[in-house]
């Protein structure tokens, strides 16, 4: 939908915005990654010998993990009351053959192969996240129950947890980086809309599609 | 296809749990082998998990440092470093393992044996255990008197022959070959013989005060002998 039409004679002082994320997308984004920074940093004390004995506390510090841990998956099942939401993560799970000539191309920012809404790589992004999350919970899951679970487990989990949320930590930062990089996709996270020319650009078919001048894509 | 690698990671998720101890076994080897410094930056490679109850490492001067023995004691002690130094010194080359679960193999430690302090300051009758005091001001530990005197209990002041680091519990702290973590209270200061067991800090919260390795806790880990 576009958010706000403008004369043409106007078009040049007011550039035309998108809307790209809802109310709801936008509190499921922040709440997730507030979360998940409050796990990273407690991990990081728990994790790395020199980091913890810095603040010491690990009771406290392992109680707050657990915690927030366990309140990871709210933001998600709520989201799921969000038909935005929901609308996207079906985007998100469609991969379609441009997206893996997308990935593979060398030229993937030029836009001789078209994007919707979500280029590949979000894709990924977005179903390794979540396949992350959930193994992070169960296996931390079985680490918190643990005196339920044979030493086997409880080792096997462990041993899963602690390689997992390495390396999601590095997906994320991976993620933080390339938001880093894009003021614009940073605005359309921040307040929901997008300037059409940055639309048209990183995700030409969302645009066309947005502006009606295409039938919704992926 | 989103949600086929969300299944898979699933699928990886639970291959990693069940093989889990073999895997992270075979990490741990391939690290000794070829980075062992990597397992201090990371434990999930083999090396010690670092767990305070207090806020960071509690400080000690080397020079005023004393190891309080009292209690059913003929003679109260305070030992200093030079004093701990001049017992006769014992090495002990075993495993360390904790109650969650983590192992660190043959770490080799030196110091003086319990039962050589004990014996020094001679136990009255009627001293039937032994409560461990540390000065992070919190942290308390308990062993029988059997228990204490047993060969493999050893008050610590070396570890993979340098000096105890801080976090390890500089620059003494216990270590009790026989049973889990817990038992071997870092940041010694303080050693009371007394008539009955006082149960110390992780076993007021509901740990096993017999922590012996694969007998308790309800866990099966190989015993440390």
């Amino acid at each position: 939908m576009v958010a706000a039409m403008t004369l043409s004679s106007d078009a040049a002082v007011a550039p035309v915005q998108l809307q790209r994320f809802g109310t709801a997308e936008r509190w499921v984004h922040r709440t997730i990654g507030i979360l998940l920074l409050i796990l990273i940093i407690t991990a990081a004390l728990l994790f790395i010998p020199d980091l913890g004995g810095l603040v010491g506390n690990r009771q406290t510090v392992r109680r707050i993990h657990e915690i927030v841990g366990f309140a990871l998956p709210i933001p998600l099942l709520l989201a799921l009351l969000s038909r935005a939401f929901r609308d996207d993560a079906d985007r998100l799970n469609r991969f379609r053959p441009t997206d893996w000539q997308w990935l593979r191309s060398r030229d993937r920012r030029s836009g001789r192969i078209p994007v919707g809404k979500f280029n590949a790589g979000q894709k990924l992004n977005a179903a390794f996240s979540l396949g992350a999350i959930l193994v992070l919970l169960a296996t931390g899951t079985v680490m918190f129950f643990s005196s339920y679970f044979p030493d086997a487990l409880r080792t096997g989990a462990t041993f899963v947890h602690d390689w997992l949320s390495i390396a999601f930590i590095i997906v994320v930062v991976g993620h933080i980086y390339m938001a880093f990089n894009d003021a614009t996709a940073r605005l359309g996270m921040r307040s929901g809309s997008v300037p059409e020319s940055w639309a048209r650009r990183e995700h030409g078919e969302w645009a066309a599609e947005e502006l009606g001048t295409a039938a919704p894509n992926d | 296809m989103g949600r086929r690698i969300v299944l898979g990671m699933l699928g990886l998720g639970a291959v990693g749990v069940a093989a889990g101890r073999w895997l992270s076994d075979g990490v741990t080897e391939v690290v000794a082998s070829t980075a062992p410094g990597l397992a201090n930056v990371l434990p999930a490679t083999g090396g010690f998990r670092i767990y305070t109850v207090t806020s960071g490492y509690p400080e000690y001067d080397p020079a005023t440092y004393r190891l309080a023995v009292n209690g059913l004691v003929r003679d109260e002690l305070s030992l200093s470093l030079a004093d701990l130094a001049a017992l006769p010194q014992t090495g002990i080359t075993k495993d360390f393992q904790c109650v969650t679960g983590w192992r660190v193999a043959n770490v080799p430690w030196s110091g003086v044996l319990l039962r050589d302090v004990l014996t020094a300051a001679g136990v009255e009758p009627g001293g039937a255990a032994l409560h461990f005091t540390s000065f992070d001001g919190v942290y308390t530990e308990s062993l029988t008197m059997e228990q204490g005197m047993a060969p493999d209990v050893l008050v610590a002041t070396s570890m993979f022959g340098a000096p105890i680091q801080e976090k390890h519990g500089a620059p003494v702290r216990l270590y009790v070959v026989p049973m889990y973590g817990y038992k071997s209270l870092k940041w010694l200061s303080g050693i009371e013989v007394v008539r009955d067991v006082i149960p110390g800090y992780w076993e007021q919260l509901g740990y096993d005060v017999d922590a012996y390795v694969g007998t308790s806790n309800g866990r099966s880990d190989d015993p440390v002998v």
